[in-house]
Parts: structure tokens; C-alpha cells; sequence
């Protein structure tokens, strides 16, 4: 198993979901973070709290986001969520919006999922793979994408 | 030369935005330290010459010694070896 397929633990995965704004993606993640077992639901909070602070900068790539916040009290093991919409929204990036793909990122520090995130970047090198997410309806798809 | 990469928690955006900036440097040929943190640490660093971040956050960085570069794309090695390109010449 890669560390990415390990980071996503079971219940991790919600796919074709709807939301009406930003603020309803990141929550979803965030509850899928909660589901699967990596942080409270504090963590969810404060990484709404930091895209109000700082602005839709999570939002790295045309279409995709990756919602996160620093390591706290609030994470109980490092991992990633993600949640596939069925309708875009947008958070307000110039460039990259709208977002169909949310990854929401829990760390326990800043040195220990730094492997986890190389795997990460390898995949979203590669054209076209926000795309090859979103035609998946099945977390088992989702798996053998990051395998 | 020394490159900071920074975002709002220092252990995601800022992370991905270091390692695909150390991938570029080396297919560049160009050496560079490259560290990953967050606003206010990097706001007390004094010994960057560049600040590698994304365009929302380029505002909290201003009045430092340093070049600070916006990248769009975290993911678009091309981005990011031109902006790197033009600011290490």
C-alpha cells in the first residue's frame, strides 16, 4: 500500500457530493476527516477559520482545493480526506476556480507527512488526474488511483 | 541563495510549493535552499532571497528583504521554473 492509499483511511471517501458554497466543501471534507478517525471536529473550524483569515489560497490547482489547518490538539493522526462534487463551487480564487475536488489535509506536525505529500505532488504532476478522480463513483476507484 | 516557500499553516500549500520548486531547481541546474513555513515565521526570516507563495498571501509579505513570487498553479513545474528562472537571474 502507498502512504497516500493509507492516508486515506475508511470513510475517508465521499464522492458526487453537493454543496452550496466553500464553506459547505470544506465542512464535508472536514467531516469525512472526523468519520475516518484523524480529528475533531474543532479542526474543521479552523480550516474554515483559516480560508476566512487568509483568503481561498488553498485552492492550488484549476478545480481542486486542499483545505488545511495547522497541526493542534484538534488532530489525532495524520491523514487526508476527499470529497467529489457533483456541481463546482467556487471559493473565490482568480485562477482556479471553480473547485470539484477537495482534499482536506490533517498533520500532526510539520515533519511527518512530508513522504505522504511527495506521493501526493507525483500524482497531480500528471495532466488530467482532477479529471481522472471525478469520474470515479467508487472509493475502491479512488484507491487504485493512488496506489 | 535562500528560498522560503510559505502558506497560512506552513504543512500543506507551502510543502507541495518547496518540493516541486527543489524538482525544478534541479532540472534547472540552479542550487538553492529551500525551507517550507508559515506567514509569521517567515515574516522573522531575514536571510531569504526569494519567497515562493501563492497570490493571496503575497500581501502579508510585503516589507520584507526578499522578492516574493505568487504561483498560481502548485502543481505547474513550467510556472514555477519561470517565475524561479527570472528571479534567480
Amino acid at each position: 500500500m502507498s502512504l497516500l492509499q493509507s492516508a486515506f483511511a475508511e470513510g475517508s471517501v465521499l464522492l458526487g457530493a453537493s454543496a452550496v458554497d466553500w464553506r459547505e466543501a470544506v465542512t464535508l471534507a472536514g467531516e469525512r476527516l472526523v468519520a475516518s478517525g484523524r480529528c475533531t471536529e474543532a479542526y474543521t473550524q479552523a480550516m474554515i477559520a483559516t480560508i476566512e483569515e487568509l483568503g481561498p489560497y488553498v485552492v492550488i490547482a484549476p478545480g481542486m482545493a486542499m483545505p488545511h489547518a495547522r497541526p493542534s490538539e484538534a488532530v489525532l493522526s495524520t491523514g487526508m480526506s476527499l470529497v467529489t462534487l457533483a456541481e463546482p463551487v467556487a471559493f473565490g480564487h482568480k485562477k482556479n476556480d471553480p473547485v470539484r475536488v477537495v482534499f482536506a489535509l490533517a498533520a500532526l506536525d510539520h515533519d511527518r507527512h512530508l513522504e505522504l505529500l511527495s506521493e501526493f505532488a507525483a500524482k497531480f504532476s500528471q495532466p488530467d488526474f482532477v479529471n481522472s478522480l471525478l469520474v470515479c463513483n467508487d472509493p475502491e476507484q479512488i484507491n487504485n488511483l493512488f496506489a | 541563495m535562500k528560498i522560503v516557500a510559505v502558506c497560512g499553516a506552513g504543512i500543506g500549500t507551502s510543502v507541495l510549493l518547496k518540493m516541486n520548486a527543489e524538482k525544478v531547481l534541479r532540472t534547472l541546474g540552479l542550487t538553492a535552499t529551500v525551507e517550507a513555513t508559515d506567514i509569521e515565521t517567515a515574516r522573522a526570516t531575514r536571510d531569504a532571497q526569494i519567497l515562493l507563495t501563492t497570490p493571496e498571501i503575497v500581501d502579508k509579505l510585503q516589507g520584507l528583504p526578499a522578492e516574493v513570487i505568487a504561483i498560481d498553479h502548485v502543481f505547474d513545474l513550467t510556472e514555477i521554473a519561470e517565475k524561479l528562472e527570472k528571479a534567480m537571474a
